[in-house]
């Protein structure tokens, strides 16, 4: 089991530092760094001072193998537009996407799975059929037009739910602010999270349906049928579980994608985290955040994945055995 | 003479599609006493399986049961409610199916899915239930039960587990058990090993078995009756060395005919023309009728009931009383 993780990890560094590669490639090709800096009317000297300063006039492997050594030790150097540690800023606004990505992911699972063994167990009653309609929507229609119909709905129309930014929040430490214990915080994170989450709430109700139905069709669910087992021990510990693995690995995927993808719904509900300051160093080409998300993305899908390996073989004794084995 | 464990009376079985109702099983009727093995034989698609499922209660839809009565000691079992006839599963009746590969959940121990089974229906402790499947174990032949009661099925080989789905069958000491082909997924060396097994569990607990297989060999070995079926309908039913020595219905003929034996030499195996009918275009009269070397008029148009012959009984006009009618 170590070995198995201890060779993960080594392949996770060989992910994380091709992302590295690419992330510092963006410096090279999306122009000269100097140049963002320094402004037009500096003198030449000077443009040369700073060069140096920064290291650039040293060769491109050297300036990559400092690029990463700072990386390791945090640092992933000075924003163009805030002049400050990117690091720091990401920090900053890392808890409230995380905070959302999280509540997202939690409504996705504590209502898709449900609604997927429901749908598939009375697949053809008007429940089902029902949810199934609505999911469809769910699945087709753009995160923003969501976000702003659950708006207009909740916020302008009955006026229940704040429509913007994430409401009164607790500092916990230095950088880790939490809305989670102050009501307006909570009511704040009701929608962005149903907008964010609602995708693959979806998503994950149509997998567990398709698996379920797959599932009980097999001869092993009619032998606890013909056992006399009862239907709730068939349908929640025999059924549900055979179908956990798909589930398991959309799932940790999605939450990557969650996180990642935040962006459209941190600008539609003005959320104070790491997608607005992605969207906004786009804008003004501010390559180190650029570069820093991306390796940040890389490193949590590297960790998820980790972990979705993990879980298979909680579930799974057929996998616990080939990576044993392996 | 003792009250039968289970007995069907004209059990009919029929599947609703789109394309129109198609009958399954056509009145359908036999009995099985405690102890009893009956074997029940035929073609694939003949309804053997099918009358299993229905014993059970497990016919799924489209297919449903349109006529006829399902006694388990002379109490209707087939129009009880749902949770009632679950709990006759398992603890009245037990059921083996084909595929032991497949028939235990890959997920969970097989200790704890023999524990389960245990204590849904008998009033154990959790440790009484699995000092319970360690000797259940034992009896069927896993070598080391208190070590391999922890093991997944994956960790078994085939002969190993059918062994386990056996001992998950029985483990609520049901009165009945249907075995659905229990060793025809199995190697050969191995399905003797099981049939043998099957058959002195049984014998020891006085456990009623109906045997549904296509094995002519298995059935000669183990069964004290045999039921014959033909396309949705038991066409003969009597004591096994009755109908497999002096089979009287011109199928069960060719059916027998068509066993290999040491004896025969290099001679053909007797073989019937033609194919068993689909459900939709089963004939007129008698369903055997279009292969039937002996079929005359009366086959054609009228539909023949058992009738006693010998021990047997026997769906055949050329059995019939007013035989002579018959061919004038």
């Amino acid at each position: 089991m170590l070995a198995f993780i201890l060779r993960r990890l080594a392949q996770s560094v060989a992910v994380l530092l091709s992302v590295a590669i690419i992330a510092f490639a963006m410096f090279r090709f999306v122009g000269d760094p100097v140049n963002q800096i320094v402004s037009l009317d500096t003198p030449a000297e000077q443009v040369e001072q700073v060069r140096k300063d920064l290291g650039l006039d040293k060769p491109v492997y050297i300036q990559f193998v400092r690029y990463i050594g700072n990386a390791l030790q945090g640092d992933f150097g000075q924003s163009y537009q805030f002049r400050q540690p990117v690091t720091k800023l990401l920090a900053e606004r890392a808890p409230a996407t995380l905070e959302l990505a999280l509540m997202s992911a939690l409504f996705s699972l504590l209502v898709g799975i449900p609604m997927g063994v429901y749908t598939a167990l009375y697949r053809d009653g008007f429940g089902a059929r029902l949810f199934q309609a609505v999911s469809l929507i769910g699945v087709s229609l753009p995160t923003f037009l969501i976000g702003i119909l659950l708006i207009y709905l909740f916020s302008v129309h009955l006026g229940w739910l704040p429509s913007f930014g994430r409401g009164q929040v607790v500092k916990i430490t230095e950088n880790w602010t939490t809305g989670l214990l102050t009501i307006s915080g909570i009511k704040a994170l009701i929608l962005p999270a149903i907008t964010l989450g609602l995708f693959q709430m979806t998503l994950i109700m149509r997998l567990v349906r398709a698996e379920m139905l797959e599932v009980m069709r097999t001869d092993y669910i009619k032998f606890a049928r013909a056992r006399g087992l009862k239907t709730r021990a068939i349908n929640f510990g025999h059924a549900l579980k055979n179908t956990l693995v798909p589930v398991i690995t959309i799932a940790g995927l999605q939450l990557g994608s969650i996180i990642a993808f935040a962006i459209i719904t941190e600008t539609v509900f003005q959320w104070p985290g790491m997608g607005v300051l992605f969207l906004k160093a786009v804008q003004n080409v501010d390559i180190p955040i650029m570069a820093a998300y991306l390796m940040m993305i890389a490193a949590l899908f590297v960790l998820i994945n980790l972990f979705v390996d993990l879980l298979y073989a909680a579930v799974d004794p057929r996998l616990r055995a080939t990576i044993r084995e392996s | 003479m003792t009250q039968p464990v289970l007995s069907v009376r004209d059990l009919s079985v029929a599947f609703f599609t789109r394309r129109g109702v198609l009958k399954a099983l056509d009145r359908v009727s036999f009995d099985i006493a405690p102890g009893e093995v009956l074997g029940v034989v035929g073609e694939s698609g003949a309804g053997k399986s099918l009358t299993g499922q229905s014993v059970i209660g497990l016919l799924e839809p489209p297919g449903r049961i349109t006529g006829g009565e399902v006694l388990l000691h002379g109490k209707r079992i087939d129009n009880i409610a749902p949770d009632d006839m679950r709990k006759i599963r398992g603890r009245k009746i037990g059921m083996v199916f084909q595929d032991p590969l497949t028939s235990l959940n890959p997920l969970y121990k097989i200790g704890d899915q023999i524990t389960e089974t245990i204590l849904t229906h008998l009033p154990v402790s959790a440790a009484e239930a699995r000092q319970r499947a360690i000797a259940l174990l034992t009896e069927v032949g896993i070598p080391a039960p208190e070590r391999r009661i922890d093991s997944y099925p994956h960790e078994f080989s085939g002969g190993m587990r059918q062994r386990v789905v056996l001992a998950l069958a029985l483990c609520a000491e049901p009165e009945l058990v249907i075995a659905d082909e229990p060793t025809t997924a199995l190697d050969v060396s191995v399905q003797a090993q099981i049939i043998a097994l099957l058959k002195k569990l049984c014998r020891e607990r006085g456990t009623a078995v109906m045997l549904v297989t296509h094995d002519m060999g298995v059935i000669a070995e183990t069964a004290d009756r045999v039921a014959v079926m033909y396309a949705g309908r038991i066409v003969e039913i009597g004591p096994v060395r009755e109908v497999v020595q002096n089979p009287k219905h011109p199928y069960a003929q060719g059916l027998m005919g068509a066993i290999p034996t040491l004896e025969g030499g290099r001679d053909k195996l007797v073989q019937i023309e033609g194919a068993m009918p689909q459900l939709k275009n089963i004939p007129a009269g008698c369903a055997f009728n279009p292969r039937c070397p002996h079929a005359f008029a009366r086959c054609f148009v009228e539909k023949p009931d058992l009738v006693p012959v010998d021990h047997s009984r026997v769906a055949c006009f050329l059995f019939d009383e007013n035989k002579a009618e018959n061919a004038a």
